[in-house]
């Protein structure tokens, strides 16, 4: 999921998502990897930076996907610090029932 | 794609769309993510890619779909193929959501703290799905909370399996197996959709839930392989979650509605019907090795369509739990509209303080200048 | 001090019982990106209680796995705080809750990750780092419904006037525990009470101090939420899951 934000409905301006509680649209980036650039990986909704940085933890890398966050809204950008990473990305490495190979398939047993 | 020569692997001979049967379903979604980049990569045959010049937008559409192209949000599009494509994600964002309650419905009685840990997981993948389709649709010009409002005003639809309830802890197990199981079969081929944001989303879902059929797999080979009121339990639940499983995949072809158009576009790439085989014969080999039994009497293989025969699901029922009249659907709406409503002072207080900070933090500056 | 299989329980039980409490947020969260927060919470609870609960087994010697400890002990025998069984209330109390289970928590896990005990500091060290994040969440929401509107200003207070009286038990004297919760307790209002500030809203004092979950004497509701949790398990007994 790469979409380019600035098509999106609202993309970053509350406008259009002002008529319920007014929670933004975020764009997320993920760093996947040491080495590698952030990407877009979707978006969120969220009141305000902190929160929408937290979901798009929760949200994005779940899977341990990633060693960094950002999240846009309009022309701002707002990355977790890297003193953070340790307690943000840990908790998901011990989620080994996340991945299909977590599973016992019995012999034989195909499609799954 | 690993062609055929690793059929010989497996026991099991039923037929396989697309590649071995060895990479499974996961190949299926690694061979639509591999063929998204190819076309990525190829660009438009003719045109300098993104670059629609002097062309008519509808012909620059068609052709791009006829190059198995991406559409993506900033392009041109017909207002049909922007409000199909509204209709379905939204109706399948819905789904998660709603989707979630049946089987959360499990999560403070789960057997195990194991599997208690398993289907909170997994429930939680599920709102992370329905965020991905919702944040899909906002693409094509629509709001989250346009979507939620016509949901909760009994506008939109959403999957009618939901609508059944989960009686016991059995039905977790065979939610996961066939019901997850249908819907992977279904969603497999939006993988290739014509629609960049929606391709995309699924592409993540589908390997994200590889591990909730695998999760549902296990519980009923475990129940199957336990204790005599273990298994009873086992097989009562695919009894009853067989047949609306059937129904998944919606009237039959000679009724759809929507089916043709969708095809054109690339939206859907099979038909209701075909989608629908395709899952009876991957359950059949698996209910075998299950030990359980498909409640169908007429279920038998076909040597000469290489395919199982079996008996279609009532429609008559499906229609009925569509518009509204299966076991659950006021419980699952009443919980939605609760949850929501319960929720709004919550969302008005994290913008109200949202607010609050944006005007302390432009005041000084304002005093500046 | 020594591990004993009651200070195991304690810190399992405390972990075990505020995830089923949090699990039962599924699907009726406030926006759909907090159903997904709330679940990742519970998930990391529900982790370390199989950790802590599992060891406790291995330590008392009586063939009792995880599964064993959670299901098929009473309410007199669990020796969780009474702080996690209470009602999850509205989505101020469940914060009030969190805010304050993650900063005890985050003493005293931190405190036991350099204790002697090597899988104790190990369990601990790892969960540390998790509550942390918890305790930011809690934080996170405690601060906005507290300086948000009059209404969420108002629940938000009653939340916390509801719930403090129960951090009472956290911090009572355990001289024989790995870490005596008492010397935590300070740290614990370092932690909470520029939270309460920012979030203006008024620190409860300190008077009616209820405990006895660590004797096993709790509330009227574990009872309820045991029946719920063990209902299927207890139904077969010896069945494999």
């Amino acid at each position: 999921m790469s979409d380019d934000p600035r098509t999106r409905t609202g993309g970053g301006a509350p406008a259009k998502t002002a008529d319920r509680s007014g929670w933004p649209l975020w764009e997320v980036f993920v760093r996947p990897r040491r080495g590698l650039a952030h990407h877009h990986v979707g978006s969120l909704h969220a009141p305000d930076a902190e929160l929408a940085l937290r979901n798009a933890r929760d949200l994005y890398t779940r899977r341990q996907e990633g060693v960094s966050i950002w999240v846009v809204p309009a022309a701002a950008i707002t990355a977790s610090s890297p003193d953070e990473k340790d307690a943000f990305f840990a908790p998901a490495a011990d989620k080994v029932y996340r991945h299909p190979t977590f599973y016992e398939v019995p012999e034989g047993a195909a499609h799954l | 794609m690993s062609g055929c020569n690793t059929c010989s692997v497996h026991g099991h001979h039923f037929p396989e769309p697309g590649d071995g049967p060895a990479s499974g379903l996961l190949g299926q979604v690694e061979a639509a993510e591999a063929a998204l980049r190819a076309a990525a990569e190829r660009g438009r045959p003719g045109a300098p890619d993104g670059a629609a010049g002097d062309t008519d937008p509808q012909e620059y559409f068609t052709a791009l779909i006829e190059a198995d192209q991406k559409i993506e949000p900033r392009d041109w599009m017909p207002d049909a193929y922007r409000r199909t494509l509204i209709r379905q994600i939204a109706q399948h964002a819905h789904s998660e959501i709603i989707g979630m309650q049946p089987e959360g419905n499990w999560i403070t009685r789960a057997p195990s703290l194991k599997r208690k840990a398993i289907l909170l997981a997994k429930v939680q993948d599920e709102a992370g799905h329905g965020l991905y389709l919702y944040a899909a649709a906002e693409t094509l010009g629509v709001s989250r909370d346009e979507l939620v409002e016509l949901l909760l005003a009994g506008r939109q639809k959403y999957s009618s399996i939901f609508n059944y309830p989960t009686l016991t802890w059995a039905d977790v197990g065979a939610i996961g197996w066939l019901v997850d199981g249908a819907a992977i079969v279904n969603q497999v081929p939006l993988c290739r959709c014509s629609y960049g944001p929606y391709a995309r989303a699924m592409i993540r879902i589908c390997k994200e839930e590889s591990f909730h059929q695998r999760q549902g797999y296990e519980i009923l080979y475990t129940l199957a392989h336990g204790t005599p009121a273990q298994r009873e339990m086992a097989q009562d639940a695919v009894n009853r979650w067989w047949y609306p499983s059937l129904a998944m995949f919606g009237p039959p072809d000679r009724d759809s509605t929507h089916s043709e158009q969708s095809m054109a576009w690339k939206i859907k790439r099979f038909s209701n019907d075909e989608l629908r085989q395709r899952f009876v014969d991957m359950c059949v080999p698996q209910a075998e090795i299950l030990g359980l039994r498909i409640p169908d009497p007429e279920l038998r293989w076909n040597p000469e369509r290489q395919s199982y025969d079996f008996t279609p699901p009532d429609y008559a029922e499906l229609m009925r739990v569509i518009s509204g009249d299966g076991p659950c659907n006021r419980q699952r709406m009443a919980r939605r509209r609760r949850a929501h409503a319960e929720g709004a002072w919550v969302r008005e207080a994290a913008a109200a303080y949202a607010a609050k900070r944006a005007a302390r933090a432009t005041a000084p500056t304002e005093v500046a200048a | 001090m020594k591990t004993t299989v009651d200070h195991l329980l304690a810190l399992g039980d405390d972990a075990l019982i505020a995830a089923q409490r949090l699990g039962e947020w599924v699907a009726a969260a406030p926006e759909l990106e907090e159903d997904v927060a709330l679940a990742n919470i519970a998930l990391d609870q529900l982790g370390a209680a199989r950790l802590l609960l599992t060891y406790a087994g291995e330590l008392e010697g009586a063939g009792r796995d995880e599964d064993a400890l959670a299901y098929l002990r009473d309410d007199r025998e669990f020796r969780n705080c009474l702080l996690v069984e209470l009602p999850n209330g509205d989505f101020a109390v469940t914060m009030a809750k969190l805010l304050f289970l993650a900063a005890y928590q985050l003493t005293l896990y931190t405190a036991l990750s350099g204790c002697a005990d090597e899988r104790l500091a190990a369990i601990a060290s790892k969960a540390r780092k998790e509550v942390a994040y918890h305790l930011d969440h809690a934080r996170l929401w405690t601060v906005r419904l507290g300086d948000g509107t009059a209404e969420s200003h108002r629940r938000m207070q009653a939340a916390v006037d509801e719930i403090w009286p129960y951090t009472h038990e956290l911090f009572l004297p355990d001289p024989t525990a790995p870490v005596d919760p008492a010397g935590l307790r300070a740290e614990f209002l370092a932690i909470v009470e520029p939270v309460l500030a920012e979030a203006t809203l008024e620190r409860p004092a300190d008077d009616w101090a209820p405990e006895g979950g660590r004797r096993g004497l709790h509330t009227e509701h574990l009872s309820y939420l045991l029946a719920e949790m063990q209902v299927l398990h207890r139904a077969h007994p010896g069945a494999r899951w």
